[in-house]
């Protein structure tokens, strides 16, 4: 079986300056891979690279096998739901109406029922028909990511999905992810809490100046050494009742 | 869907006053008389002077105000309007053009080459939001074309051999629908009805930008498509309203804000009841500006501005404290 996403040797330029060099990954279905690194790494753009959004200056990226700039619109949103990290919402609509631009292919009817369901799995049935921009920012955060799992794309991409919630929001939230991959769905995010991603992740891909540093499972991935070289930090993942736990300081040279 | 029928009604009670109200006043006799025979003296009057300037403000207000909400929408923004673009600019730089060239004798020279210019400027706008994605490119793309158009238009002025030219393109722009025939009606329709076709068509999209280009894009929906279809909607709309009376301002801009509190805040559901309101305010305006008495008669562009500007920030000052509340 083909990966639900995968890149090949992709590079990304801005202008003159590359972003992103070499790229290559590769994520199966059933798998939560998380994409961690410092600010301006690069991670949002191997996320828009793999998605599409961001046009490559070499290499491939492919959705379930088929190349990204060959599938048309429809296609492409059946095969990924993509949650960006801008959160800025235009218009004041209902969070299920919001929730149900996830389903836009759909008839409204069932669209309106997977919004419902989908606000549900976040918590927030009983804001349903809140304007959007009513609601607090964490809140509103929410309603986007009941957007994304309205989608039941076979590949979920997130770019910071955790960012701005409360700790109970956050868990919950990978916890979602995590019966989407039990679901079959192969989930991609971007994280910054170094220690919930080793938690939350099967497999961690560590970006680092536009390249990818590491790639395996948490423990493999975020070694001292790459904890060191790419985050400027000394310490390394230890095994707590909780799970695996970061116990870092910032590294002095 | 109630709101629409409450605007559908008030719009008939306006049509029917502007058709009743003028600077001849007409004795019931005499109405009776034009309805038995349209070929009567007062006949003429309601039916081939005052309905087709009615109809005139009708359609032209329906045009900006749904080009107005078309505008809104794609470019998230509240403060768009169909002159956002350059379109109305670039339409009347046309106008002025052909006024100042002589070809206003021809019949429809004018109105041709405002509407030339409109859709001139229309596909490069297109072109250009097929390349640029961000809202605030577009409106940066938009303001820079207006103030091109702005620009040449002032050199017409500044290079007018006569003050006459001068006075009648200075005319032109204010804005009118008085003395407009059934044929300058007829003339464009074609435009309208292809730009309001394709607004119609673009408004599932509108909903989708609410959320940024990158999550439209990734939604399924043509976006490409959708959004040229809007900012050519939207210009052939604009480019037809100006070429039939002139640059009119805030009807655009504030048709979709009066509407928004009852339709909701989707903006591909505002657009129906934006056209409606839009062709409300026209046709009041236009009624205004017949019974407002004054030696010359006052300019459409004028009362708009008038009186749409007061009420504009009314809504701005209702809408500010619903915020802080």
């Amino acid at each position: 079986m083909s990966p639900v996403l995968s890149l090949h040797d992709a590079a990304v330029r801005r202008g003159q300056t590359p972003v992103l060099t070499g790229a290559s990954l590769s994520v199966r279905a059933g798998e939560v891979v998380g994409v961690i690194g410092p600010n301006g790494a690069g991670k949002t753009t191997l996320l828009r690279a793999a998605l599409g959004l961001a046009r490559l200056a070499s290499g491939r990226a492919e959705l379930a096998g088929r190349d990204v700039t060959s599938l048309d619109d429809a296609t492409r949103a059946a095969l990924a739901g993509y949650l960006p990290q801008e959160r800025r919402v235009g218009w004041n609509l209902p969070a299920w109406r919001i929730a149900s631009l996830g389903a836009a292919l759909k008839p409204p009817a069932l669209a309106r029922t997977a919004a419902l369901e989908a606000l549900a799995r976040v918590g927030l049935s009983s804001l349903a028909e809140r304007g959007v921009l009513d609601l607090s920012g964490g809140e509103r955060a929410r309603v986007l990511l009941a957007r994304l799992l309205a989608t039941a794309a076979p590949l979920l991409v997130a770019d910071e999905p955790a960012a701005g919630l409360d700790p109970d929001a956050q868990l919950l939230s990978l916890d979602l992810f995590r019966e989407e991959a039990a679901r079959g769905a192969a989930v991609v995010l971007t994280l910054h809490d170094l220690g919930l991603a080793a938690r939350a992740c099967d497999r961690l891909v560590v970006v680092g100046q536009g390249r990818i540093v590491a790639d395996g499972p948490p423990r493999d991935a975020l070694t001292p050494q790459v904890l060191r070289e790419v985050f400027g930090l000394d310490g390394g993942l230890e095994e707590t009742s909780a799970g695996l736990t970061l116990a870092a300081r910032r590294h002095r040279s | 869907m109630r709101l629409n029928l409450v605007l559908v009604a008030a719009l008939l009670v306006l049509l029917a006053l502007g058709l009743l109200l003028g600077e001849t006043s007409l004795s019931g006799l005499q109405y009776a008389q034009a309805f038995r025979d349209p070929a009567s003296g007062p006949g003429e009057i309601l039916w081939a002077i005052r309905a087709p300037r009615v109809v005139a403000a009708a359609v032209v207000g329906g045009a900006l105000g749904l080009a107005g909400a078309v505008m809104q929408g794609l470019l998230r923004n509240p403060l768009a309007d169909p002159g956002v673009l350059g379109v109305s600019a670039g339409a009347g730089l046309g106008a002025s053009l052909a006024i100042a060239l002589g070809l206003a004798a021809i019949p429809g020279g004018t109105e041709a080459a405002a509407l030339v210019a409109a859709l001139a400027t229309g596909l490069l706008l297109t072109a250009l939001a097929a390349r640029f994605r961000e809202p605030e490119t577009l409106i940066l793309f938009g303001v820079a074309l207006s103030a091109f158009a702005g620009a040449l238009t002032s050199l017409i002025f500044n290079l007018s051999p006569s003050p006459v030219t001068t006075a009648e393109i200075l005319s032109w722009l204010m804005g009118s629908v008085a003395n407009r025939s059934w044929g300058d009606i007829g003339w464009e329709l074609a435009p309208m009805t292809l730009g309001a076709a394709l607004c119609v068509y673009a408004a599932r999209g509108l909903v989708m930008l609410t959320l940024g280009e990158e999550t439209a894009a990734m939604s399924g929906l043509p976006m490409a498509r959708l959004r040229a279809a809007a900012v050519a909607g939207a210009s052939l709309l604009t480019g037809a309203a100006v070429a039939m009376a002139g640059i009119i301002g805030f009807v655009g801009l504030a048709a979709p804000h009066l509407v928004r509190a009852g339709a909701g805040a989707d903006p591909g559901k505002a657009l129906a009841p934006s056209a409606l309101a839009g062709a409300i305010l026209l046709t009041a305006a236009d009624i205004a500006a017949r019974l407002i008495p004054t030696d010359q008669e006052l300019k459409l562009g004028v009362v708009t501005a008038l009186f749409g500007a007061p009420l504009f920030a009314l809504i701005a000052w209702r809408a500010a404290r619903s915020w802080r509340a």
